[in-house]
């Protein structure tokens, strides 16, 4: 599927722009594409180095196991596979906490940290293990309660009323986490059991 | 007064958080200054590692927007937003969200500043900005920082979400401010 988009994003680009001769753009567009690709990641090293550091603290001091600790009846219920009191729920647990209160900075390092920390219990190291898939969708669905940028951008264009948008986002995010991870639950439980019996038919 | 303790919440998070696990870690008596940089030592590699990842989806992704390939697609996908209570407007920016943030903040500020913060386009791409968010990066980045190929159903149940939230904001949107 990751295939597909990437060639349709490629190819149909390249095609639109010579029929629409715009195909010097194309051409420049590459190396800018490439460079942008490359700066946004010198922006994370340092927002990086930083974060885990301060992580490698809490860690050693025992509080991320403890928070794991505290949010075990969740997290059984959403990452089963994962051990209790695996580090990887602690950075689980705060990477979802800064995107709900809209912190983007701090937010990436856990994730990645989260990552790091699933992959060392992940039977095959270049697939995706279910607990991954489901902390992937927890985190691009979920619930905001401070959309700060768009707050910025209001307040920025002259608005009456800035922070007008702020419910209606809390509920939308809210339930569109419930509906994903009802879905991914009823995935791993009912559905992808029923396919693969399916499958081998 | 709740959104203005929600803001206050935002910038005082970060400080307060280093402030707990300094605090924690010399009470610990942990050697915080060796900790934290055993931990940062990590961090350049990881970022490092997602170089190439990042690379094929900026490239792919801008090619595809600069063409015009974007706005043909928008095009083609506007009447489908019409049934559903949402102006042709708006799509590029739900076409764009999944894949670049950066974009998508830009075409969502200038939606904002063309037709005004508080008509109802300017509301709905605030919203729709605020609960949809830049799958295709989070998965590249994250799944690249630990070499994973195949996402499996990441990317359908992703997508999902980014649907869920698109449909959610355009029907919130339609109740409360119209």
């Amino acid at each position: 599927m990751l295939d597909l988009i990437w060639l349709i994003l490629f190819l149909g680009g390249i095609l639109v722009g010579a029929l629409t001769g715009k195909i010097e753009l194309v051409t420049g567009t590459f190396f800018s594409g490439a460079n942008e690709g490359v700066k946004v990641c010198l922006d994370l090293i340092g927002l990086m180095t930083l974060w885990l550091g301060m992580l490698e603290i809490a860690k050693q001091s025992g509080l991320i196991t403890f928070i794991a600790r505290c949010m075990r009846p969740l997290t059984g219920i959403l990452f089963p596979g994962v051990p209790p009191e695996h580090p990887a729920l602690g950075a689980i647990i705060m990477n979802i906490s800064a995107n709900i209160l809209g912190l983007g900075n701090a937010a990436t390092p856990f994730g990645l940290k989260a990552m790091e920390e699933l992959q060392k219990i992940n039977p095959d190291p270049s697939t995706a293990s279910d607990a991954m898939c489901t902390f992937l969708a927890l985190n691009t669905s979920c619930l905001t309660l401070i959309p700060a940028t768009i707050i910025g951008v209001r307040v920025a264009a002259g608005s009456s009323n800035p922070t007008e948008i702020v419910a209606p986002t809390i509920i939308a995010t809210g339930l569109s986490m419930v509906i994903i991870i009802i879905i991914d639950i009823l995935w791993r439980t009912l559905l992808r059991p029923w396919y693969r019996r399916f499958k081998r038919c | 007064m709740l959104e203005l303790i929600l803001a206050k919440i935002s910038n005082w998070a970060i400080p307060v958080l280093f402030c707990v696990f300094l605090l924690l870690g010399w009470a610990r008596r942990l050697p915080v200054y060796e900790t934290f940089i055993q931990g940062a030592a990590e961090g350049f590699q990881i970022a490092v590692r997602i170089i190439p990842y990042l690379v094929a989806m900026f490239v792919a992704i801008k090619v595809f927007r600069v063409s015009g390939a974007m706005d043909m697609l928008a095009r083609l996908c506007a009447p489908v937003l019409g049934i559903l209570g949402a102006p042709p407007e708006v799509l590029p920016l739900a076409l764009m969200r999944p894949l670049s943030g950066s974009s998508a903040l830009g075409i969502a500020t200038e939606l904002v500043k063309t037709y005004g913060p508080d008509s109802f386009i300017g509301r709905l791409a605030s919203v729709m900005q605020g609960t949809t968010d830049t799958t295709f990066f989070v998965l590249t980045i994250y799944f690249g920082s630990v070499g994973i190929k195949k996402y499996r159903h990441a990317l359908a149940l992703g997508l999902i979400a980014d649907l869920t939230g698109l449909l959610l904001s355009i029907f919130l949107c339609n109740l409360i401010f119209k």
